[in-house]
């Protein structure tokens, strides 16, 4: 019986070894089916490498910046590159550990490395990638990718001249040339022709007019502060300016908006009182600062402006949405004004509200036009020859432009940093 | 000594500033930054002496009772609460819900927008003087600005908008008024300017203009 039971126990056995055998080895072919099936999908989905990768030591900077570029990947045209990463790592070194530096969507062929060490030597590789879209066969996106050859070593170096520059500092020799040329002219005594400034021939004729009305003088250096060169020339200004009004005994008044251009202008009115022979006329309160704040710095001004009601007003430095509502209420007391700025936007307001405006360049050559100092005027005439210059420049380049027989205007243009 | 110093430090600054703006390298590449650094901390710290200036001046008019003394008492009672919330905030003084937030967005903003406001009127009064067609050259302003101000407000939609379609003739003569003469005349007062930089830079590194230290000499 016993026996009977173990034959048919064999039986089964030998029934269902060859089933169950066949099913491992089923699930294993399937696997294998699934593996291969991947690999294929994965070689499908594979980008072309990147070629021809060439890093080089970025140009005219202060080094530790390295520009890399490529010839995109043969395949990035058909959709199958999905962006490029850049690799670096030390050449020569032991450690094949690569550093990704940077990356772009795909489409573009360049990087600059930005956090290169001077000094040592990079190799560089891109590494083209692509996305694996779920449907091929795993749950998720995975990425494939493929290695460009690695580009020739380079090393981040800082450079000594900013060779893009090289035409501002042309130009600035050749001005600084003409501007020096023409003081070594006015201290030999020649004689300069400057054009008359109506602005500045003004200025004897608007402090005249407060001192016979009895009445201040307002001077607004702007709302900068000293490191602004607009500033710097108003508070100039200032000095010629204040040596009048000492001179007429006028009293005059100095708001300012800059604690440093209120120490400043302190000093410079001080200064052109004591070489007027009235140094008991300064106070040094008539040079006070108001606030910092524009807006409220052009509000405490109305107010002075209206209560006060000076006969001259003078604005001189750098402006901006304060300039109109300062000059229409001086407009509006029937103060005489001159203005001065450089700030372009500013300057039809000080047209339209003010007696005088100076434009630009004439704010620059005010203290020199003033000062009728031989040195001072030669700068002018300098300058003056400059401009005529560069006018000549343009003349020709508009021609040669025009005419389409050189890109002229290539040799003028400086890349932005 | 008292001018020659300033002046040594004048030049030696402002070749420093020529030169690094040619020069990438160090330690040339960082003189902007920390000499715009120094600046910075100097009116930081100059600011005491503006603002005890104005305190003191408000001070005296109020004592002495000088014409209109009670807007110095504003000045006085203002600079006291903003600097004493500011005080009492502590590091997170414009933490929104202090005091001093409170007043810097409730009070001190409506004020400036106000002043900001009052722009639009003195524009108006302004373009009414310069627009008036004394002469040739104002005439020339008033037809220049009318037909740009009409190109800017879109009044092509309301003239032609129903007849034709893109049709915005205005438009056009206001672009074109504006990059064409108004920029030529822009880039024109752009090189005098950029030139007067130059001389004037030059004229103070040489110490020929020697104003801004006190007097002309």
């Amino acid at each position: 019986m016993i026996l009977r039971y173990l034959a048919a126990l064999l039986l089964l056995l030998l029934l269902f070894v060859p089933v169950v055998g066949a099913t491992v080895a089923d699930e294993d072919f399937v696997d294998s089916l699934a593996v291969d099936t991947l690999m294929l999908a994965r070689d499908a989905a594979r980008p072309a490498p990147a070629s021809d990768v060439v890093a080089k030591d970025t140009p005219n900077d202060n080094g530790g910046s390295i520009q890399i570029r490529w010839s995109p990947s043969s395949d990035d045209a058909a959709g199958k590159v999905f962006r490029y990463d850049v690799e670096r790592k030390v050449a020569g070194s032991a450690d094949e550990t690569f550093e990704v530096v940077g990356s772009t969507p795909a489409g573009v062929g360049a990087v600059t490395d930005n956090h290169a060490k001077s000094g040592i030597e990079y190799v560089y590789r891109v590494v083209a990638i692509n996305t694996m879209p779920p449907s091929a066969g795993i749950g998720e996106p995975t990425l494939v990718q493929s290695y460009s050859s690695l580009s020739k070593s380079v090393i981040a170096s800082a450079q000594w001249f900013n060779t893009r520059r090289t035409i501002v500092l042309i130009f600035a020799l050749v001005l600084g040339a003409l501007i020096i040329y023409y003081i070594s002219q006015a201290k030999a005594g020649k004689e300069l022709f400057i054009r008359k400034i109506a602005g500045l021939e003004a200025v004897d004729e608007a402090v005249g007019r407060a001192t016979e009305m009895g009445k201040k003088i307002f001077y607004i250096p702007g709302t900068q502060d000293m490191e602004n060169i607009q500033t710097i020339a108003g508070v100039n200004i200032l000095g010629r300016v204040a040596k009048l009004a000492a001179e007429y005994e006028t009293d005059l008044d100095v708001p300012v908006s800059r604690s440093l251009v209120m120490v400043t202008a302190r000093e410079i009115v001080k200064e052109a009182y004591l070489n007027a022979g009235r140094p008991d006329a300064f106070n040094e309160d008539m040079v006070h600062y108001l606030t910092d704040d524009q807006f409220g710095y052009a509000a405490a001004i109305d107010g002075m402006v209206v209560r006060e009601q000076p006969a001259t007003m003078f604005y001189m430095g750098a402006f901006y949405a304060e300039s109109l509502i300062l000059a229409e209420t001086g407009n509006s007391i029937g103060a005489i004004q001159i203005a001065g700025t450089a700030m372009p936007a500013q300057l039809p307001f000080f047209v339209a509200a003010c007696d005088y405006t100076l434009i630009g360049e004439e704010l620059f050559a005010a203290s020199a036009y003033l000062a009728k100092e031989p040195k001072l005027l030669g700068s002018l005439k300098g300058q003056d020859v400059g401009k005529g210059l560069i006018l000549i420049v343009i003349l020709i380049g508009v021609i040669i432009q025009t005419l389409g027989v050189y890109d002229f205007a290539s040799l003028f243009s400086v890349p932005v940093d | 000594m008292r001018r020659e110093i300033p002046l040594i430090i004048t030049f030696v600054v402002g070749v420093a500033f020529v030169i690094q703006y040619f020069i990438p390298h160090s330690p040339f590449d960082r003189f902007e930054q920390l000499f715009s650094d120094w600046f910075f901390i100097i009116a930081a710290c100059a600011i005491w002496l503006g603002a005890l200036n104005l305190m003191k001046l408000s001070l005296i008019k109020i004592q002495k009772r000088r014409k209109d003394w009670q807007y110095a008492v504003v000045i006085v009672v203002s600079w006291l609460t903003m600097a004493i919330a500011g005080f009492a905030g502590g590091r997170d003084f414009q933490t929104p819900g202090t005091a001093f937030d409170w007043l810097y967005q409730y009070i001190y903003t409506p004020l400036s927008a106000t002043m900001f406001a009052i722009l639009a009127f003195f524009v108006a009064s302004a373009s009414y003087r310069a627009f008036r067609a004394r002469n040739l050259q104002a005439s020339l302003l008033l037809v220049a600005g009318f037909l740009v101000m009409m190109g800017r407000v879109l009044f092509d939609d309301i003239l032609f908008g129903r007849l034709f379609e893109n049709f915005q003739p205005l438009a056009d003569v206001s672009n074109f008024i504006m990059n064409y003469p108004n920029m030529a005349g822009q880039r024109a007062i752009m090189i005098g300017i950029a030139l007067g930089i130059v001389s004037t830079a030059l004229r103070i590194i040489l110490g020929i203009e020697r104003s801004y230290l006190g007097g002309g000499d």
